[in-house]
């Protein structure tokens, strides 16, 4: 409480002038990315550079205004290190297009456009992010139907091997990347209530502190929803992330490592028995372990990309003058193995580096939040953009197996990129909330009744 | 295109990323260590000052917490002992024997000037007036909480 106290007093700039300055500079590392594939690959500068690049610029203008507008005090790092991200990421899908003659850059244009309107939809219809809370069961529901509908008949698709998607005509979506961030709700929501019982009680069994039995029931849930999801769906990625996510938010809600113990116990218990029973996962691990194995078979993929990181060395071939087409899926889960190899190690690292930002400006916004509701949804959402770098990032340079999920803000696909879209908006939404200095209280009225009883704003009632 | 103008090309990008980068971490920096302090111009109010475990003792403000109705009615608890564990168990600094309250049911904490009624995952809930909490709620003087079947108040 005492460093809360502190915080307090703690009064933040708005910093917008900042934000409007980083996201010049990252408009020039999109658009620049874009003319240097242009020049890489047929010699000039595209002729629609102007065009292009002011479609993102006017996207990026508009969701800097917004944030003026209503939620000034927001962070200023996060929406320009997005757009960056972003527009790089079109470039490198460009830059795929071009090699495998196909069309996809302009739909993740489209996708974007859709992706910063519901930001902007977000930040102006939320002025307030506790009222979230209200839709806790609500969304966690919301969220079931979602993981469910890919199961369906007749709307549900699978992919790759993977049942995720839902094709209505011509448009096809992953609803497990909306479901992401419902879930994320429905835990802070749950956790907010009740981490109390879950903290308090337990026994002590070195030096741990263990939950008691009959608090085990949200986690043996989330336990069966995970496996639910790696059986039916075989979809390992979201499977690790959602059972991740709820586990560090749990960690988070009651401060006891315990959870961890028993969580990180439940995941890799069910991940040996999906070992033995699943094919599938076999393949995934025996790829890991060796994938130069079947280098033309099973282990392609990966071997290209292994391949693609080497020949780009420290600082790559140059957009352009690489061959990210020989790795199947370069555009989505394997574009930083493009990356790697047009622009080098150094890329990566700045990438990773942006990454790790976004996280720390989330968890930032999480520490400095004034009411638990906003901390636990701010640290959830940094746990899931933490989890899929690691998991995505990590499955492509054969650090762990690989399991398929997009790299936020980078992958071609449409479902990925809206949602990460809206978490930006919702992390800005609470960092906007916590940064905005304290309201002024009367210290001493003359009649107790009237001194202000409150210093946080309560949700109004609708 | 010369081979040349290439290696340029793709130095000056990445030289671009990195800018962009470390002028993202500089920004976090002033932003880290540049925050205004509110100053006594603004006139915004006097620095808090350090927390104390109970609220400054003022004419007016509540002494102690009393069982008003249920069947241990007119047991009391210091308000100087805060946090106040309220339920069925040996531990509870108020002890009910009320078949409806759980053994660690509620419990009462200060928070700088105010008072608060936190409920610890009760099976039956603690109310106030006839709304259920759900988060920590300030209570005034003479706010009734429910507990089960019993009822409770800050009194001077």
């Amino acid at each position: 409480m005492a460093a809360n106290a502190s915080l307090l007093q703690f009064v933040h700039r708005r910093r917008r002038g900042a934000e409007l300055f980083l996201l010049i500079l990252a408009l020039v590392v999109g658009i620049g990315a874009y003319a240097s594939v242009g020049l890489g690959v047929d010699g000039e500068v595209p002729t629609n550079l102007v065009g292009y690049g002011g479609w993102l610029a006017a996207l990026v203008v508009a969701a800097h205004v917004v944030v003026r507008l209503v939620a000034p005090y927001a962070d200023p790092v996060l929406l320009p290190i997005v757009a960056a991200l972003n527009g790089m990421g079109l470039a490198v899908i460009h830059r795929i297009d071009l090699a495998e003659d196909s069309g996809r850059a302009d739909q993740q244009l489209i996708w974007m456009t859709v992706g910063v309107a519901l930001f902007v939809a977000t930040l102006v219809f939320l002025p307030d992010h506790r009222v979230l809370a209200r839709f806790t069961y609500t969304a966690g529901l919301a969220a079931i139907v979602l993981l469910i509908l890919p199961m369906l008949p007749v709307i549900g698709n699978e992919v790759n091997g993977a049942r995720i998607w839902i094709q209505v005509g011509p448009l096809g979506f992953q609803p497990g990347e909306v479901a992401k961030v419902l879930l994320v709700v429905t835990f802070a929501g749950y956790l907010v209530v009740h981490r109390d019982a879950l903290a308090l009680a337990g026994r002590r069994l070195l030096f741990i502190d263990f939950p008691r039995g009959r608090d085990l029931g949200p986690i043996l849930v989330m336990w069966v929803v995970s496996l639910g999801i790696l059986i039916l769906q075989k979809d390992l990625g979201s499977s690790l992330l959602f059972f991740g996510l709820f586990l560090i938010m749990l960690y988070v809600a009651t401060e006891r490592p315990g959870w961890l113990v028993v969580g990180g116990a439940m995941f890799f218990g069910g991940a040996a028995v999906a070992f033995q029973i699943f094919a599938h996962v076999q393949q995934r691990v025996d790829i890991w372990l060796d994938p130069f194995a079947d280098r033309n078979g099973d282990g392609y993929q990966l071997v290209q990309a292994l391949y693609g990181f080497a020949w780009g060395g420290l600082i790559g071939r140059g957009l352009g003058e690489g061959m990210p087409s020989r790795v199947p899926e370069s555009e989505s889960d394997f574009i930083m193995a493009a990356i790697g190899e047009e622009l080098g190690l150094t890329a990566v690292i700045a990438i990773l580096l942006l990454y790790g930002l976004i996280v720390e400006r989330a968890l930032r916004a999480a520490l400095i939040s004034r009411d638990g509701f906003g901390k636990l949804v701010a640290t959830g959402l940094a746990g899931v953009l933490a989890l899929q770098v690691f998991v995505v990032i990590g499955g492509v340079t054969r650090l762990i197996p690989l399991t398929g999920l997009t790299t936020p803000f980078l992958s071609y696909g449409g479902s990925s990129l809206v949602a990460n879209w809206v978490i930006i908006a919702l992390l800005l939404r609470i960092s906007d909330h916590a940064r905005r200095p304290v309201p002024a209280i009367s210290e001493e009225a003359d009649d107790p009744d009237l001194n202000e009883t409150q210093v946080v704003k309560t949700v109004k009632p609708s | 295109m010369s081979e040349l103008t290439l290696f340029l090309v793709r130095i000056a990008y990445l030289a671009i990323l990195w800018i962009f980068v470390l002028s993202a971490i500089s920004v976090i920096r002033s932003d880290m260590f540049g925050a205004r302090l509110p100053s006594a111009a603004g006139a915004p109010p006097a620095p808090k000052p350090p927390k104390q475990k109970a609220p400054p003792k003022r004419r007016g403000s509540p002494t102690h917490v009393a069982v008003i109705q249920g069947q241990n009615s007119g047991a009391t608890a210091s308000l100087a002992e805060a946090p106040i564990l309220i339920g069925r168990g040996n531990d509870a600094a108020i002890r009910l024997d009320d078949d409806y309250v759980s053994t660690r049911h509620a419990r009462i904490v200060a928070s700088g000037d105010q008072w608060y009624v936190e409920d610890l995952g009760s099976t039956n809930g603690t109310y106030l007036g006839a709304q259920r909490i759900t988060q920590p709620t300030t209570i005034g003087l003479g706010a009734q909480v429910r507990i089960g079947k019993t009822i409770l108040e800050l009194r001077k």
